[in-house]
């Protein structure tokens, strides 16, 4: 089955406009695979006549549906190692020893950006409940998609997703049983607040924040888009906060306003002085 | 690196061995804990076991045991793949001296992602 070049072109332009995501030339078997669940559930088909009908009578939810759809909400536990092991080996001191100087609240403001179901998020919690009393981190993470902030919000993981990346001790140490599934507990469920927000708008509330995970979000952006997200975060954060990005993102050609700190095997991200007002 | 595959069902013996040869391991396979124990006997030196719990002769747990009691084989990274997914179960595996736990199903990536927290597999360095 191929799609008409105008579903395609008219998906690619209601995804770009809402979400930022390039979906290139190329990209058809991904919005046919992607939406023929919809389209099915709607009683149709095809894809074809499932979007002539939305561009026949645009409904909201239905529009949000089909940018939700296009996301790739691929993640997994603790993804990558290495940022968060800069997370409670370099970035943690330095914020406590700020502190003690008077420049950070004694709470830790972190803000998971496009953190997908969850895992971000409270892996962030995981690593940094090690170092930090729950009470003293704030954590808010933010998505796009409904459906994943829903997903985080549960708690609720399956086994499959168990198996990704969470180590056993801190699955035994964090989670109870529900059912076939895991449940994260308390009280670093509460260390977590959801939020939905969209990066291409003005930073959600729960700032100003001290550290930002930006990761694996960037890469569906054109260049353009990278700046005016990484702008936006730089006004989301305090003076001297860290940004800590995906294995395939920098900064570094991007946004000059950015210095990039070497930590361990991995980098992380810092407001360069002369612009840190 | 050399992995000691310890499962009683053949079929996921084959399935462990391609997850790990795929991530560059050698390997070697046991059919019960007292095989395993008898290929570490002879001096065989393995970097990590994947362990199945239930099985004849000797379980997994009891393999677990008796590798810790043992301070020649501290080098031996334990790791358990098994059905067995109680929260119980899991706490008595680290008790008993296992370093990680899998629990079955698992996809190829959940086991690189494993190892690469125990330090076995490397973690592609970030940019
Ligand atoms: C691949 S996931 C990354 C999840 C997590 N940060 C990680 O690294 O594992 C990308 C997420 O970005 C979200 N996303 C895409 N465009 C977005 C936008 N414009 N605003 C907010 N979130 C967006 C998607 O909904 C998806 O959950
Ligand atoms: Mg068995």
């Amino acid at each position: 089955m191929t799609l008409a070049p105008d579903t395609f072109a008219f998906v690619a332009d209601l995804v770009r406009r809402r979400s930022a995501i390039q979906l290139e030339p190329g990209k058809e078997y991904l919005v046919e695979s992607r939406l023929l669940p919809l389209a099915r559930t709607a009683g149709l088909l095809d894809v074809d006549s499932y979007v002539r009908g939305i561009r026949a009578a645009p409904h909201p939810t239905t529009l949000e549906a089909v940018v939700e759809a296009l996301t790739t909400n691929e993640t997994s536990w603790f993804r990558d190692a290495l940022p968060f092991r800069a997370l409670v080996d370099h970035v943690v001191p330095e914020m406590l020893t700020a502190t003690t100087s008077g420049m950070f609240a004694p709470q830790l403001r972190i803000w998971s950006a496009a953190c997908s179901s969850g895992q971000e998020p409270y892996s962030i919690a995981m690593a940094l409940a090690d170092v930090l009393a729950p009470s003293r981190m704030k954590i808010t993470a933010t998505d796009l998609s409904d459906q994943m902030l829903e997903r985080g919000r549960s708690g609720r993981y399956s086994q499959l997703e168990i198996n990704r990346g969470l180590p056993a001790p801190m699955l035994v140490k964090h989670f109870t049983r529900a059912g076939a599934d895991w449940e994260i507990a308390q009280p670093l469920r509460s260390a977590v607040t959801f939020q939905r927000h969209n990066l291409l708008d003005a930073p959600p509330v729960g700032g100003p924040f001290d550290v930002v995970f930006l990761r694996n979000v960037l890469i569906y952006f054109d260049l353009a888009t990278k700046r005016d997200v990484l702008r936006r975060v730089q006004q989301a954060m305090r003076p001297g906060g860290f940004l800590l990005l995906g294995a395939a993102e920098t900064t570094i050609g991007v946004d000059d306003g950015w210095e990039r700190v070497s930590v361990g095997r991995s980098s992380v991200y810092r407001l360069a002085p002369r612009r840190a007002a | 690196m050399r992995a000691l595959v310890i499962d009683d069902s053949r079929t996921m013996r084959r399935i462990i061995v391609g997850v790990l040869t795929a991530l560059g391991f050698e390997t070697v396979e046991a059919a019960d804990g007292r095989q395993a124990l008898d290929v570490l006997e002879q001096g065989i030196e393995v970097d990590l076991a994947c362990i199945d719990w239930n099985m004849p002769v000797m379980n997994g747990l009891e393999f677990v045991v008796a590798v810790r009691e043992r301070k020649d084989w501290r080098g031996v990274t334990l790791m358990m793949v098994t059905t067995e997914s109680e929260h119980g179960q899991i706490v008595r595996a680290l008790a008993a001296g296992a370093h990680e736990y899998m629990i079955k199903p698992f996809t190829p990536d959940a086991v690189k992602e494993k190892l690469q927290l125990l330090g076995l597999v490397e973690i592609e360095e970030l940019v």
